[in-house]
């Protein structure tokens, strides 16, 4: 992770794509508005001093109490995160970039949120954006073959979401 | 000129096109290493594009980790690459550290390395073993198995399991080794070494393994660095990266003091090749059998690992120290740390909220992404290539499904 002036190249290049930030936590980490991720993600990959060749990891955070009574006490609103992890291979050094995503799209339960994908900067990415929406519901728009990876095609729900139910049954499969 | 076509199959095949066929490869195929299912689409016998399909031993690792303490989640850790779980264990307990800033004993630190090292060359063998499976040859199998048992009888003897460890643990290790466990250790590397010479000459020499695997499968290693690919796969592209060097200082403090060489070609040699036959005259870097041969070398070197931690660990006065209790809570805040397992770059990614069980924990698997690569290096090869390439990628679908 590069100091502040980084960061100062960064904003210089896209104006108003950084939001916030936290140099001090235990992985220093930059947030994005989700809009421009892509646009962020292609700057750090190909136009930036330290180039971040490689994408590790794509997460998503599912930030939703649903106990009720747990969720008065809470100091945040509920929201999904995303979190991506680079990597620079020549210098080294890692990324970590996040992004704030409403749960539903349009306060719609069901609807996942878009995001741009980022495939067009590392083709790695498919993958990890196909288990995100998988898991955790984001649309990723821009995508080239966004379907489920890892759950059967015609499951229902994204299993990492807090509020998520395991369903009863699944093609006469007792769930639980 | 004429031989030249007669040379590449592929010139001969679309001379004359037939149909596409798709052809389906798995998930119960003998050599895709596990629950992994191949759509193959075929022009004769040349295939044109290849998707693989996951999820077949999807276990919902990571929803368990939600709902687990930090350290009531290591046997799961286990059974996602379950070839080598020492090293599975070893990237959750210092992800988990590294969030609560804790510092392990000496004493661990090296029972840690050489415990991680031992399992990388079981790790190891069941690869080289199994990719003379894919490619048709049994005996090398044999001949790893036979080996590899040894290892598991040693870490049965450490810690009871022979498979699913859990023996590296969030603070430490569960216990300390029993008494006489050195001796047989050295005595096995002592007759291990000599036999890794049988391997060469079994699989790395053989005339019919190196036509089989050289210039099979090339990745360049700006389409490794792009997939995320780690490990062997990325280093048998010529990418000079291994996360016990180059990873977070919480790691490589662990492999402090050790002298290792990372095992990747530079200038037309790897290191110390002199002890190990000559690369063939047909093997292109990044081809399926630099992987091969990368992974030999990582035997070797992670002998020579253990060699050393046996001296540092004996020689270690302090106590082993406890691990953490089931309970610890962890400070609220995320940590992502990636660990050098056998096959790749296994990350752990955690998220807390201040209590001792994660508001998320998620494995960002290295075979996951040394698999997503397959589609490219299988474009234009033949039906019989396909194993070699999957194969020389070293997948476990455990890791991938999670």
């Amino acid at each position: 992770m590069q100091g502040p002036g980084f960061l100062e190249q960064l904003e210089e290049a896209l104006p108003g794509a950084v939001v916030g930030r936290n140099l001090e936590a235990i992985d220093p980490w930059v947030e994005v508005a989700p809009e421009r991720i892509a646009d962020v993600c292609r700057w750090l990959a190909k136009s930036s001093p330290v180039r971040f060749d490689s994408l590790q990891c794509i997460t998503a955070v599912d930030w939703c109490e649903p106990d009720p009574k747990k969720a008065a006490k809470v100091s945040w609103q509920p929201h999904l995160e995303m979190v991506y992890h680079l990597w620079s291979t020549p210098a080294r050094v890692s990324l970590v970039v996040k992004a704030n995503l409403p749960r539903w799209k349009a306060d719609v339960p069901g609807q996942p949120p878009e995001i741009p994908s980022v495939c067009g900067v590392w083709r790695g990415a498919n993958w990890h954006e196909r288990e995100v929406y998988d898991l955790s519901g984001v649309w990723f728009t821009g995508h080239p073959d966004l379907r489920r990876i890892l759950c059967p095609e015609d499951w229902e729900g994204y299993p990492l979401r807090k509020d998520y139910e395991m369903p009863l049954d699944y093609h006469g499969i007792r769930g639980r | 000129m004429a031989s030249m076509v007669d040379d590449d199959p592929r010139i001969i095949e679309f001379d004359v096109r037939t149909d596409e066929m798709l052809v389906n490869m798995g998930p119960q195929h003998p050599s895709t290493h596990g629950v992994l299912r191949l759509v193959l689409r075929t022009d004769g016998e040349v295939v044109s594009e290849v998707e693989p399909h996951i999820g077949y031993l999807h276990r919902c690792a990571e929803k368990i980790g939600e709902n687990l303490t930090h350290r009531q989640f290591i046997p799961y850790t286990d059974r996602m690459d379950y070839l080598a779980a020492m090293n599975m264990n070893l990237g959750w307990a210092i992800a988990v550290e590294k969030l609560m800033k804790y510092q392990v004993s000496e004493k661990a630190r090296h029972l840690r390395v050489l415990i991680a090292e031992l399992n990388r060359i079981a790790s190891h063998l069941v690869g080289m073993g199994a990719y003379g499976l894919d490619l048709g040859t049994f005996s090398p199998f044999l001949y790893a198995f036979r080996e590899r048992e040894k290892i598991l009888d040693l870490f049965e003897e450490a810690c009871g399991a022979r498979l699913t460890y859990s023996y590296i643990t969030v603070g430490g290790l569960t216990a300390d080794l029993p008494p006489g466990w050195l001796q047989r250790c050295e005595a096995f590397l002592d007759q291990f070494e000599p036999v890794i010479k049988e391997y060469h000459a079994l699989l790395t020499t053989n005339a019919i393994f190196v036509k089989r695997t050289a210039n099979i499968g090339v990745m360049s290693p700006e389409l490794a660095i792009e997939y995320g690919c780690s490990g062997p796969v990325l280093r048998g592209s010529g990418v000079d990266q291994d996360m016990r060097r180059d990873g977070e200082a919480i790691y490589t403090a662990m492999y402090e003091g050790y002298a290792f060489e990372v095992a990747v070609m530079k200038d037309g040699h790897y290191p110390r090749d002199r002890d190990y036959p000559a690369v063939p005259a047909d093997a292109v870097l990044g081809d399926c059998w630099h992987r091969f041969f990368v992974r030999m070398l990582e035997v070797v070197q992670s002998m020579d690992l253990v060699r050393q931690s046996i001296d540092r660990y004996s020689a270690c006065k302090g106590p082993l120290g406890e691990p953490l209790k089931l309970t610890e809570k962890m400070p609220a805040g995320d940590a992502y740390l990636e660990t050098e397992c056998p096959k790749g770059q296994m990350g752990f990614y955690i998220v807390s909220d201040g209590s001792a069980i994660p508001w998320r924990a998620r494995a960002r698997s290295s075979s996951f992404s040394n698999l997503a690569v397959a589609h490219e290096l299988c474009r234009g090869c033949l039906i019989a290539d396909v194993p070699a390439i999957v194969g020389s990628l070293d997948i476990v679908m455990g890791e991938i499904d999670r």
